[in-house]
């Protein structure tokens, strides 16, 4: 049930060392990608706490992305193990509690990826477009 | 070494309370952390040193005020400390393991106690029952010595007219899985007998000798326990599904809908350790030009803010270490099936992870460890 003119939102965390540098590339180079992300930098993929997907979920906000180095290249040796787990653990609680967990993506993209970047967030913005807008929007009781 | 305290005119309580004694007295450990009665008839855990005092420990009140795996952690956290009995309920003892893998408890100088529960009251009902004399013998109105000889057949039921707490009701781990001593109530006669698991030097140390008539017996526990356990996860997995059926129904949202904030659930939850929750910091007080944005944003805007984003927190962050004791449950003061919650989600999440809670203080928790092989398809799509 696409509403016409729907645009989505998605809030992005991405990790300082490898994803945001990717985001940075992708400008620099002039990948045109659509406007749909709200990019927040973070240190490590590692230290996004479900608390920051969360709230902008249930705020309304339509996709949440989490970027973060490739296994084996993060700048913190493990953070983007750790931040697996949580993401397959967040994604299981979020289907289980009643929520649409296929708004939250978890993607490696390294910083020499401006293109795959660029790619991301085309297929997410195109995937929440599909999908319409979060019905956590209009609801005020949460 | 397995053996048996003997019981004495079907006094199973001084027996138990005999035995705790001899541990003070016998050197074993310098003092018990162990539920007492206070001279109001009430139970809450203290730390025994005096032997003299034990007169009024008792470990087999079937109420559960609190989860004293928390205090466990307290008295025992950090150096110095004395040497420290725990005596725990098997859902105590669960969160026991847990808050060590936290490191918020340590066994380091820690002789851990289980008792079989044979299912608890809450605060409230045990209080009613105890105001109402009529109903039993022993303690005014609590009738310990129907609700003990159910622990022979397995036939756990609550006394007429009340109800276990909603966690019990559905625990389906209600037997000690590992302790340094187990007094195993399930499957004997405690009219005569407490059987005991001890370690051998403890044994030597309060006099004890292996009992040979329990050998023999040694199946009537696990007999007795398999029939609880089959039991109660009947119930739970009942409760499981009615549950998922509800938050396919209405969500998350729609169960906690009457949530009043009181964060209740956070404070009595043995795990639920963080000395500042993000959720009483300023984090979440906001400005109110911030409220007018959202209320404008959306029509309306639910106060106090971020009620589900309250409740989905506390899940990522306790879920996998749930031991389900249900103490959210029995302090909620809008009666949400909170535990229920945590527990049908938990299962599904502890799952992924192969992890059982408080299994063992061996396996680490699954968010602090990985293995680079593992979820290779996430991440790379």
């Amino acid at each position: 049930m696409a509403e016409t003119g729907f645009e989505p939102k998605i809030v992005a965390f991405l990790c300082n060392w490898c994803t945001y540098t990717g985001a940075d590339l992708a400008g620099t180079s002039r990948i045109q990608y659509p406007p749909s992300v709200r990019i927040i930098r973070v240190m490590c993929s590692g230290s996004v706490d479900p608390t920051y997907v969360l709230k902008p979920l249930l705020d309304g906000a339509d996709g949440v992305l989490i970027g973060g180095c490739w296994p084996g290249d993060c700048h913190y040796q493990s953070g983007n193990y750790k931040a697996r787990r949580r993401v397959i653990a967040l994604k299981e609680i979020l289907k289980n509690a009643g929520f649409d967990e296929e708004r939250v993506w978890l993607r490696w993209i390294s910083a020499s990826e401006g293109g795959r970047f660029a790619e991301t967030v085309t297929k997410m913005t195109e995937f929440l477009r599909e999908k319409g807008p979060n019905p956590m929007r209009r609801k005020w009781a949460v | 070494m397995r053996t048996i305290i003997p019981v004495e005119n079907s006094d199973t309580l001084a027996a138990v309370r005999g035995f705790l004694k001899r541990l003070l007295e016998a050197d074993v450990v310098d003092a018990l952390l162990v539920p007492m009665e206070t001279p109001s008839g009430t139970i809450t855990p203290a730390l025994v040193a005096d032997p003299d005092l034990l007169d009024a420990a008792n470990p087999l009140a079937p109420v559960m005020g609190l989860n004293a795996a928390r205090v466990a952690g307290h008295v025992s956290i950090r150096e110095p400390r004395g040497r420290i009995g725990v005596v725990l309920r098997p859902c105590e003892l669960r969160a026991l393991v847990e808050l060590v893998k936290l490191k918020q408890a340590s066994l380091d100088d820690m002789v851990t106690i289980g008792v079989d529960c044979l299912g608890t009251y809450d605060v409230a009902v045990y209080n009613a029952m105890r105001a109402n004399p009529s109903a039993g013998s022993g303690q005014a109105g609590v009738d310990v010595r129907a609700l003990w000889a159910t622990a022979q057949s397995g036939e756990l039921a609550p006394q007429e007219g009340y109800a276990f707490r909603d966690a019990c009701q559905m625990c389906e781990r209600p037997h000690v899985e590992e302790a340094d001593i187990t007094l195993e109530l399930f499957g004997a006669d405690l009219t005569t007998g407490v059987p005991v698991t001890l370690p051998d030097e403890v044994a030597e140390k309060l006099g004890l000798t292996p009992a040979p008539a329990l050998q023999a017996g040694d199946d009537q526990r696990a007999e007795v326990v398999e029939k609880v356990v089959a039991a109660r996860t009947q119930v739970r997995d009942a409760r499981f599904a009615e549950m998922r059926q509800r938050l396919e129904q209405e969500g998350i949202e729609g169960v906690f809908a009457a949530c009043v904030r009181c964060h209740n659930c956070m404070t009595v939850c043995p795990l639920c350790y963080c000395k500042t929750c993000l959720f009483k910091s300023p984090t979440f007080e906001h400005e109110p030009t911030q409220y007018m944005n959202w209320a404008r944003r959306k029509g309306a805007y639910r106060l106090p803010a971020d009620t589900m984003l309250f409740h989905l927190t506390r899940l990522n962050h306790m879920v996998l270490s749930c031991v389900g004791c249900g103490m959210c449950t029995s302090d909620c003061p809008s009666e949400l099936p909170v535990g229920v919650v945590f527990r049908t989600i938990g299962q599904q999440v502890q799952e992924v992870f192969d992890y059982v809670p408080g299994r063992s203080v061996e396996e680490p928790l699954p968010l602090v460890t990985f293995r680079e092989d593992e979820w290779m398809e996430v991440g790379g799509e």
